[in-house]
């Protein structure tokens, strides 16, 4: 007589220590074998589309920092790229060399945290994230010293940048790019070939080249499934064609690969800051010179670039007016989310923190 | 003649009633033990937090008294001042009685543990089989605690705990059995007075057997997916707070105390030393093989429960069983003043066969066709 | 022979963290030793200077929820004077646009970061409150006439000698931090 079993419910619930933010999983058990997941999102929906269409271009700038809390200066860039295609505005050469320096920083600075959070989930207790930490918190002690906040930055601006940086951030960004190689290195000591972590996540949690080109995802996650596809080089915006950079690619697209694309990445975007720093203007101006009520011709437009997550972008729609008509962000992490349920079936409940855990998520991007 | 029987003959010749004589050493040895065994786990927890810290480049705790050293007092009387919840759905009196299953036996443990020449409570021929058999009842706490919270996360949290424990007794009895054949004899004094070369170098793959399986027993990093904080929140002591939730919490550095001070007696000569006192040597002693637990704990990453228990039954119960042949060939063919002989193989031995299941063993596991 | 299974790769990781065991904590004792904030920092209240402000209104047209309140009234010589300029700092999200706007220089951001109030009234701010004073300096926010009077930002990258903030290994820490400290 066989023994009778049931499905068991869990609900991963909006409160728990590791699913990054406020987001909830319904989940169908049997065992410990996960058999059917269903997200839930919508827990930190702040209404950022509608408040946009009552404050002028230049407000709205603080209002998309709050997207992609962790990795505001390219949130910044990709809507001031989108607004400056619509009005059709040209950036002088220094502003366009201190974007690219602030978005390859912010670039390290999120993928450090993406990584050691990502390291806490698979249970080593904190330990990788506070090494990681004390870098990013020289990453954020340059931003301190040019725009005044750590977090939450609000420093481009619709034709170029806030202010100028000031003396003493190129020596201390170039002593920063010096030290850092030898960090990564111990990173890696500490957690590359440790046979622990790669029973973890080698062959965990696989999402297949043609199921990541179907779904649209983008960014790491897309890269580590074998997709060369990098919009830096594919489709360059801004000055990124003068720089000299590869793009890492993983083979099997599983939680190991995405780890090790995002730390090749941090490697990749020290060169480029690098060469960013010995090919700016010394001295120039930082930003066209626009009105504070500033009314783009009417039309719409698309603008994206490759933030840290994947392929943000923004759809702005003017009348004419001094406010958009219409505001809609394209979060890349959404739509990589859409395949967690082919990504998640079949494992068990210690692999579903790992699965969602590499694919760096941040609630603020997908609720707005 | 232990301490203990010591005591008894002092008031027997004093003219003390039998029934006295026989309550009194027990009611104080039981006083001795509680109280010893709550301040060691205050240092430890305090001992803990400061060194995962500074593995971590911080400092920690530091205000409450000279180097933070009642803050583990701070915590208990912080524990003790919560409201003491338990869920409706709760099984009410398992829920009661699961803190006391997990915590007493750990105490019982102290019983056996020599702490100096002649100084252990009773000196009990079966020793080490007491141990392993006393500690095996925490399990049943566990589950008992697991299943009657009535919460879901906990009953997966019991689920795994059952799986993991059983499972990892058996290595670390092998192991033990193997120290036993080359002292002859299980009691705990004897055993420490066998060690005239230390038996981690003696027997290093035994040692590795038995540190390993202990951390698995202690649900201790990297094994401790019992309590992961970051899967289950907490696991079986999800819906406890207050008394009972300190319990938990002592009882976890309890059991951690208990099994360093059983490696140290087994594996690192006891309380042998040359010119301090015995005590000091064995409390040194238990310090370093905690603060190697804490530095593991800070370091790596924990295991998924499939490939724990494939770890146990594909991996360390193979080496034990062959660890123990090769020791009994060895104990019959090497005479006793060539043990050095012993030490040069059973070094070549464990190299040998880590190398070799390195290379075949395959942690099974995988997607599920479901 | 690749040694990447033979534990090695578990050695090397404990290795690393026994490295750091003599590595200097970078904790900052908080209320004992403070370091030194950024020159630009856009801290937590607003610098008004009277004698500059006109009374335009650009500000209260640039802030993104209208948190300043503006009120005068027309005085000799067709000037505005000033009645009320209030800034309610609980709903204020510090993000300086209002001192990027004003074309007359008459404000900037503070310093201050420790301005916790018992009651959520406290926070609205009133002129006399807001204004440039000996104990309420502006910070170099767009405003990089005030840079030379504030101290050097403590920066984690740099040694304690250079001006930083990295530290040597302290038993019970009574030490200030940062340069001029």
């Amino acid at each position: 007589m066989p023994i009778k079993t049931e499905q068991f419910y869990l609900n991963v619930g909006p409160q728990h220590p590791s699913t990054h933010g406020v987001f909830r999983l319904r989940l169908s058990l049997d065992g410990e074998v996960v058999t059917d997941v269903e997200p839930i999102i919508g827990y930190l929906h702040r209404g950022i589309e509608k408040l946009a269409e009552s404050r002028t271009y230049t407000q709205i700038i603080p209002l998309t920092d709050r997207l992609d809390y962790l990795a505001s200066m390219t949130d910044n860039v990709a809507y001031c790229l989108a607004v400056e295609k619509l009005a059709g505005i040209n950036i002088p050469e220094r502003a366009e060399y201190i974007r690219v320096i602030f978005s390859e920083l912010m670039r390290i600075s999120s993928h450090m945290m993406a990584v050691g959070f990502y390291l806490n989930d698979c249970g080593a207790f904190f330990t990788p994230v506070l090494y990681m930490w004390r870098e990013r918190e020289k990453i954020i002690d340059l931003f301190d010293m040019v725009c005044g906040q750590r977090l939450l930055y609000n420093y481009m601006r619709v034709g170029g940048v806030s202010q100028d940086i000031p003396d003493e951030f190129i020596p201390a960004a170039k002593k920063f790019v010096a030290e850092m190689p030898q960090y990564i290195g111990e990173y890696n000591q500490l957690i590359k070939q440790n046979e622990i972590f790669l029973a973890r996540s080698k062959g965990v949690g696989i999402l297949p080249k043609e199921t990541a080109i179907n779904i649209g995802a983008s960014g790491p996650v897309l890269r580590a499934s074998g997709v060369k596809w990098d919009i830096r080089k594919m489709d360059p915006y801004s000055i990124y064609d003068r720089f000299d950079f590869e793009v890492p690619t993983g083979d099997a697209g599983d939680c190991y690969d995405r780890y090790w694309v995002r730390m090749q990445e941090m490697t990749q975007s020290l060169r480029i800051i690098e060469q960013a720093m010995n090919q700016m203007p010394v001295k120039g101006p930082v930003c066209s010179d626009v009105p504070q009520f500033f009314r783009p011709p009417p039309g719409e437009t698309y603008g994206y670039i490759e933030a840290p997550k994947g392929n943000l972008g923004f759809y702005i729609v003017s009348d004419g007016s001094i406010a958009p008509y219409r505001l809609h962000i394209y979060p890349p992490t959404l739509i990589n989310i859409t395949a967690l349920k082919d990504m998640m079936i079949g494992w068990k409940i210690a692999d579903l923190i790992i699965i969602f855990g590499s694919m760096d998520v941040v609630l603020g991007e997908i609720d707005r | 003649m232990t301490l203990l029987d010591q005591f008894q003959l002092i008031l027997k010749t004093a003219g003390w009633p039998d029934w006295a004589v026989y309550l009194t050493p027990a009611l104080v040895g039981i006083l001795l033990i509680i109280l010893v065994v709550l301040t060691v786990v205050i240092v430890f927890i305090w001992w803990e937090r400061r060194l995962i810290s500074r593995f971590q480049i911080r400092l920690g705790p530091n205000r409450c008294g000279p180097e933070g050293i009642l803050q583990p007092i701070a915590t208990a009387i912080k524990i003790l001042l919560k409201e003491d919840i338990v869920p409706e759905k709760a099984d009410k009196l398992i829920h009661f009685i699961a803190p006391i299953t997990v915590f007493v036996p750990i105490l019982l443990i102290f019983a056996v543990m020599p702490v100096g020449e002649n100084a252990i409570f009773v000196d009990l021929n079966v020793g080490i089989i007491y141990v392993i058999a006393i500690s095996s009842i925490s399990v049943i706490g566990i589950f008992m605690a697991a299943w009657a919270s009535g919460n879901k996360y906990s009953y997966i949290s019991g689920i795994r705990s059952i799986a993991q424990m059983v499972s990892y007794e058996i290595p670390v009895v092998l192991s033990i059995v193997g120290i036993a054949l080359v002292t002859g004899s299980f009691s705990m004094l004897k055993i420490v007075e066998a060690q005239s070369i230390p038996f981690i170098l003696l027997q290093p793959l035994g040692f590795l057997i038995f540190f390993l399986g202990s951390l698995a027993e202690m649900n201790r990093s990297p094994f401790d997916l019992l309590e992961a904080d970051s899967e289950i929140v907490a696991g079986y002591h999800i819906e406890y707070s207050g008394m009972k939730f300190a319990m938990f919490y002592l009882g976890e550095y309890g059991v951690a105390l208990a099994y360093a001070g059983i490696i140290t007696t087994l594996f690192l000569c006891g309380w042998k030393g040359p010119l301090l006192p015995p005590i000091i040597w064995f409390l040194v002693k238990v310090m370093m093989v905690f603060s190697v637990i804490v530095w593991i704990r800070s370091t790596l990453p924990r295991f998924r429960v499939d490939q724990l228990m494939s770890f146990a039954w594909k991996a360390m119960l193979p080496m034990a069983v062959i660890n123990l042949i090769i020791i009994a060939i060895e104990v019959l063919v090497i005479p006793a003043s060539l043990q050095w002989v012993m030490l040069i193989l059973n070094f070549g031995f464990a190299a040998v066969l880590i190398l070799l299941w390195s290379k075949l063993f395959t942690l099974g596991g995988g997607r599920v066709e479901v | 022979m690749k040694f990447e299974r033979y534990g090695i790769g578990i050695v090397k990781g404990m290795a690393l963290t026994f490295k750091h065991l003599f590595r200097a904590p970078i904790t900052v004792q908080y209320p004992d030793e403070k370091l030194n904030i950024s020159r630009r920092t856009r801290g937590n209240e607003l610098v008004w200077f009277p004698e500059k402000c006109t009374g335009c209104g650009t500000c209260t047209k640039a802030c993104l929820q209208g948190n300043i309140i503006l009120v005068t009234h027309r005085g000799e010589e067709n000037k505005f004077i000033v009645d009320k300029f209030e800034l309610d700092s609980g709903r204020c999200i510090f993000c300086g646009l209002c001192v990027e706007s004003c074309p007359y220089d008459a404000l900037a951001m503070g310093l201050d970061y420790e301005c916790a109030r018992f009651r959520r009234e406290d926070l609205v701010l009133n002129k006399e409150k807001l204004s440039v004073s000996h104990d309420h300096r502006p910070s170099a926010y767009y405003r990089p006439q005030f840079a030379d009077e504030l101290p050097k930002q403590s920066l984690l990258l740099y040694n304690k000698k250079d001006g930083g903030q990295k530290l040597k290994f302290l038993p019970l820490s009574k030490r200030k931090r940062g340069p001029g400290a």
